[in-house]
């Protein structure tokens, strides 16, 4: 071990790295469990990327194939119906992390000043995400996700000048067809990959030259106040035992609460009862469902839409127009805000299901 | 020429060429994207079958051109054609033959039998289609066409 490090040293002066890697420290105080969030959220993805590459050896893509090679997965292919459920449950997992890593780093104020950047970056990863979420949705080819697509792709094109067009680039073609299916695999398992991985490693190299961020109160302690633990060994054990935890609550789920497949897509039979995104679109869809069909002289599903995307926008912008968080302050707005908009998340996809 | 035009005219030359030569990656890329637009195939009129084959009081989604349509057979053995593309979020409806209305399960928009959007989301009517009757088949077509 010693000669391997002593030969790597003389080659590649490894020894800025592991120096670096000895003095990282992580602050200690009741916020750190949240610091565990974002590590929780990368080891998902990790399972996504290992588990979607083990998928693509046994699905084919196309109306008339991708259902049935599902099927085939989960029935024929040894431990094929675990790598499915793993990549499904995990995906679902991952999302629910990445809001909470979301949430918690924005009522910390990580956000602001010198930490633009990283938020920015990590909006982006969300928003990706979501996109791998709503693209991998569609590519086991049911009823259920072959009307949802066709619902979700035509809120897009509601936008009025662009939708059209907009409407055409997701569908691959005016209707929901094979083509789409195409399109949607390229996008779930090259395009996004790529980007997100591309971004991912911007967000960690940010992290990792700046170190992690407390809240303001903790920057303000007194130097002899502030309490650290070295990352190595002491969080990244603690980081791994945590992610072990997860992937046996994934196992657990796996094997005990199957995703069903249900019955492959018609374009010719009607479209079934209950027809619902995946939980995390529930509150924009709850609510796109709340507003009237007609608003002035505006059409519901657009004013829902032009709300969505302004909210958006400013929930991406908080570091610019929370100024106080500069001066090192809380600002008490934005934590309503905050918790004002978690709120509403719940209730609205809570009541999405009840109805 | 002195230096400093001489370094702005290398760089604006710089400049346009990186620009240009973006534009000729991105130009072609986006253009690849866009699917391109196949001809409609709109049938002039379709065979959805003998009048027979249809009970009283039910109904039959058939593939006119791309799009499908619904047929119906209510209780008085009249015949209705619709597109069966929900005018809200474009999902298939069906035929309740309870309240021998047209529903989409989508968001729980309701049809009259002539198409006309009466309850839920959707904001617009089904178009309907002209029915003819042949050696006890029967033709749907676009209403503008015959
Ligand atoms: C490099 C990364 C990834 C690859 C190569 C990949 C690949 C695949 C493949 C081949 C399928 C189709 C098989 C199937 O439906 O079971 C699939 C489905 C799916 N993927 Fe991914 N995926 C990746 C990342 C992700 C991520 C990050 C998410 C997170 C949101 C995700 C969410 C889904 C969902 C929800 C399905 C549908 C599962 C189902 O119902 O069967 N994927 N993926
Ligand atoms: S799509 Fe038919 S009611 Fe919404």
């Amino acid at each position: 071990m010693n000669n391997l490090m002593a030969w790597l040293e003389e080659r590649f002066n490894i020894s800025a790295a592991t120096k670096f890697a000895a003095k990282k420290k992580v602050p200690v105080f009741y916020g750190t469990v949240w610091y565990y969030l974002g590590g929780v959220s990368l080891f998902l993805f990790i399972i996504q990327v290992f588990t979607g590459i083990l998928l693509i050896l046994y699905y084919r893509p196309g109306a008339t194939t991708a259902f049935e090679s599902v099927k085939f997965i989960i029935t024929k292919v040894q431990f094929g119906w675990l790598i499915r459920e793993i990549h499904s449950w995990s995906a679902n997992l991952f999302i629910f992390f990445l809001f909470a890593h979301m949430f918690s780093v924005f009522f910390s104020k990580a956000y602001r000043k010198p930490r633009e950047l990283t938020w920015y970056s990590g909006m982006f990863l969300l928003f990706m995400a979501l996109g791998f979420g709503f693209s991998g949705y569609l590519l086991p080819w049911n009823e259920l996700s072959y009307f949802a697509t066709k619902v979700g792709t035509d809120i897009a094109g509601a936008v009025p000048g662009i939708g059209e067009f907009v409407l055409r680039l997701l569908r691959a073609g005016d209707d929901v067809s094979g083509a789409t299916l195409s399109r949607f695999y390229g996008i779930h398992v090259a395009i996004l990959p790529a980007i997100f991985t591309l971004i991912l490693g911007l967000h960690l190299v940010m992290i990792q030259v700046q170190g992690m961020s407390v809240p303001p109160e903790q920057e303000n302690l007194p130097a002899e106040k502030k309490k650290y633990m070295p990352f190595f060994p002491n969080f990244a054990m603690r980081d791994f035992l945590i992610w072990l935890i997860v992937l046996n609550v994934i196992a657990l789920l796996a094997v005990f609460f199957p995703w069903d497949l249900g019955i492959k897509a018609d374009p010719l039979s009607p479209a079934p009862a209950g027809i619902r995104p995946e939980w995390y679109f529930m509150f924009m869809f709850q609510t796109l469902k709340l507003i009237p069909a007609h608003v002035l002289f505006i059409e519901g599903e657009l004013l829902g839409i032009l709300a969505f995307a302004f909210g958006g926008i400013v929930w991406f912008l908080v570091p610019l127009l929370d100024r106080k968080a500069h001066q090192g302050k809380r600002s008490k707005f934005w934590t309503f805000f905050g918790i004002a908009l978690i709120v509403y998340m719940i209730v609205l996809t809570i009541w999405g299901y009840l109805v | 020429m002195n230096k400093q035009t001489r370094k702005k005219f290398l760089d604006t030359l710089l400049g346009g060429g990186l620009i240009a030569w973006l534009g000729a990656i991105i130009y072609p890329v986006s253009r690849y994207l866009v699917p391109p637009r196949t001809p409609d195939i709109n049938p002039d009129s379709l065979d959805v079958g003998k009048v027979s084959d249809f009970q009283t009081n039910s109904a039959k989604i058939v593939r006119f051109g791309r799009k499908p349509a619904i047929v119906v057979r209510d209780k008085n053995d009249t015949f209705h054609a619709l597109t069966a593309v929900c005018t809200h979020l474009d999902c298939t409806v069906q035929y309740k033959s309870d309240t021998e209305q047209i529903w989409c399960a989508c968001h729980n928009g309701i049809y009259d039998l002539q198409g006309n959007n009466i309850s839920g989301p959707p904001p617009r009517p089904l178009t309907q289609f002209k029915i003819n009757f042949k050696n006890g088949k029967i033709f749907i077509s676009r209403e503008n066409m015959a």
